[in-house]
């Protein structure tokens, strides 16, 4: 309900507007309102973790404590980042994951069905209005279903799995407001690395970041989705899109019935720290140089350079809707010699989807390799690590120093379709060219 | 709570990719450590001494949530993290781990192999080696006490008891 304090002789005190970012840690924390800056203790009500953060680093801390998880109905557990891997270490860790899950009869836990942020929704535990902690940074991804979903470490995590809550400073809202439609070839991938730019990496940081417009009310979840998991490339607490029909669609259709969606929007006149006009008509396709996401320009700024491979994974860049790109780009063409071109769809779901789509063969004849839903090359795992002096183009989020292979390996992130266009021409190119 | 080391210098955005490197986090704490920060200084990890403070300039420890992050630079010796600003997860494992980290505004204005002196408590950094105080953010009265427990299991075992 929008605050009016005209006709009433209640305090300004008293207004009780809040952006959604605050009603869900207000309710979270049994509160009527809740302000930024103050310091909630928040019940959580849904922890997930994998592989790399999970079980293997807080089993001992628990033991520690003496205590064990408070509620296994809440916890998920999703393997991923070592998913693919045979070295002895991978092989012990997916043992001992799977062993914790199964002592507890931990019905949340999804092995090697791939990545976290992709399987958690896709397997119906998420919904509108939940406060949710994620033991990875990209767990902001949640928020665009309308949950505040978070990124925690393996203490924090323990802390939550021993007492169901946490402490969360409320945070300030930003609200980022595309307006109008993004042009053909430009993609939410687009619009978040221009965002890096011009806010810079973590130039949010501690914030809500709240994404409203048409521009976002056109995108497909998949697309809302690359908006809210690099919400944390801005260093937010979340990025998060308020429920509408296309989020209670696509929720329906994974088996989760969303009634309350009205109940989870920021009032229309909550305050916000600010808030950023984005002009959808006026972006075209986006390329971060190496090594930080904050390093983007439009893709003229970078045309010609050659590379080596184009990766097209992660949970950021490999949902159906991104394999959906890549198809449109290269159907009847080849990578050009020279270059690898690899495919890590996010999940096993999507991998079925997009060979019954037909995107498999597809993206095959024009000389793609499939790898495991895995996190692989995004933390320079498995085949598609980068080599001493070689450079990537890849449709994941980070391009930090080494993060994709050697140190002396340089990555560039675009959209999926600037890495398919760039795959075929064997140099970054403007996708918008090859449409 | 005090502790007095020699300061460690870098400058902003340094990210968890590069304080712990994803192709060791599969193995032993130990060994990622001697990796810690190898692709920006490679002298760092085989070069700290306990007891000695990392600085660094704004965003420190941005990327991924990996709490080995600021494990590596504890079992280095590290025993106190000064930057002007944090990536916010980072943040939380720091002193989730019993870390003394405290956002320094002024923190250029310590020079590598400096010889400090961090009053957690206080939330003061003493400059022995240029004869400067400098102030940091006071932290919370709840993250204070958690500090003063020794980071949040000792912490929350005092809290439930099971001491
Ligand atoms: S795909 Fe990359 S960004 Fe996503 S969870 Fe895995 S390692 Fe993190």
């Amino acid at each position: 309900m929008p605050c009016n304090n005209q006709n009433t002789a209640e305090p300004m005190s008293d207004c009780v507007s809040m952006t959604l970012a605050e009603k869900i840690l207000a309710r979270a924390s049994r509160r009527d309102r809740v302000q930024p800056g103050e310091i909630v203790t928040c019940d959580v009500d849904l922890a997930m973790m994998h592989d790399s953060s999970g079980p293997r680093r807080l089993a001992p801390k628990l033991e520690e404590l003496g205590v064990d998880v408070w509620d296994t109905g809440k916890v998920v557990l999703i393997t991923d980042h070592f998913v693919g891997e045979n070295d002895s270490h991978s092989v012990a860790i997916q043992a001992l994951t799977r062993d914790w899950a199964a002592k507890r009869r931990l019905r949340g836990y999804h092995e090697a069905q791939g990545i976290c942020h992709v399987v958690l929704p896709e397997r119906g535990h998420l919904r509108p209005g939940m406060f949710v902690v994620g033991g990875d940074s990209h767990s902001t991804t949640g928020g665009a279903f309308g949950c505040l979903m978070t990124g925690i470490g393996a203490t924090d995590m323990a802390g939550v799995l021993a007492t169901g809550n946490i402490w969360m400073r409320v945070p300030e809202t930003l609200r980022v407001r595309l307006d109008g439609a993004l042009g053909e070839g430009v993609t939410a991938k687009d619009v978040i690395l221009a965002l890096c730019r011009t806010i810079g990496i973590n130039g949010a940081n501690y914030m809500a970041l709240e994404y409203t417009g048409s521009g976002v009310s056109a995108m497909t979840m998949d697309e809302r989705m690359v908006l809210a998991n690099m919400a944390v490339e801005l260093g937010a607490k979340c990025g998060i899109v308020a429920p509408d029909g296309t989020t209670r669609a696509w929720l329906a259709n994974v088996g989760v019935d969303v009634t309350d969606a009205d109940a989870w929007q920021s009032d229309d006149d909550a305050a916000v720290a600010s808030e950023m006009v984005v002009d959808a008509a006026d972006l075209g396709p986006q390329v971060a140089a190496p090594h930080s996401p904050e390093n983007s320009a439009p893709v003229d700024v970078h045309a010609g350079t050659a590379i080596d491979q184009a990766y097209v994974g992660a949970c950021t860049g490999a949902k159906l809707d991104d394999l959906r790109m890549v198809a449109r780009v290269v159907a009847g063409r080849h990578a050009a010699d020279g270059v690898r071109f690899f495919i890590a769809p996010a999940s096993v779901r999507i991998a079925e989807a997009a060979e019954r789509e037909g995107i498999g063969d597809t993206l095959r004849a024009a000389g793609a390799t499939f790898l495991p839903s895995a996190c692989g090359a995004c933390i320079g795992l498995g085949a598609a690590r980068l080599a001493a002096g070689e450079v990537g183009i890849s449709s994941s989020s980070r391009n930090f120093q080494g993060r994709m292979g050697d140190a002396s390996s340089r990555t560039y992130l675009s959209s999926p379709y600037t890495v398919a266009a760039s795959a075929l021409a064997g140099r970054i190119v403007d996708p918008r060219d090859y449409l | 709570m005090k502790t007095n080391g020699r300061a460690w210098v870098y400058g902003d955005d340094i990210n968890t990719d590069l304080l712990a490197p994803a192709a060791y986090l599969k193995g032993s704490m130990e060994e990622l450590a001697s990796h810690c920060l190898e692709d920006l200084d490679a002298a760092f990890a085989a070069s700290v001494c306990e007891g000695d403070v990392f600085v660094a300039g704004r965003n420190l420890g941005i990327g991924s949530s990996r709490e080995q992050a600021p494990q590596a630079l504890h079992i280095l010796g590290i025993r106190a993290v000064l930057a002007k600003s944090f990536g916010r997860i980072f943040y939380r494992n720091a002193l989730n781990l019993g870390i003394p980290t405290f956002v320094c505004p002024q923190a250029d204005r310590i020079h590598k192999g400096d010889r400090l002196e961090v009053d957690a408590g206080e939330g003061v950094v003493h400059n022995l080696s240029t004869g400067e105080t400098l102030a940091c953010e006071t932290l919370p009265d709840h993250l204070m006490d958690m500090i003063r427990d020794g980071g949040l299991i000792p912490h929350l075992k005092k809290k439930l008891g099971t001491q």
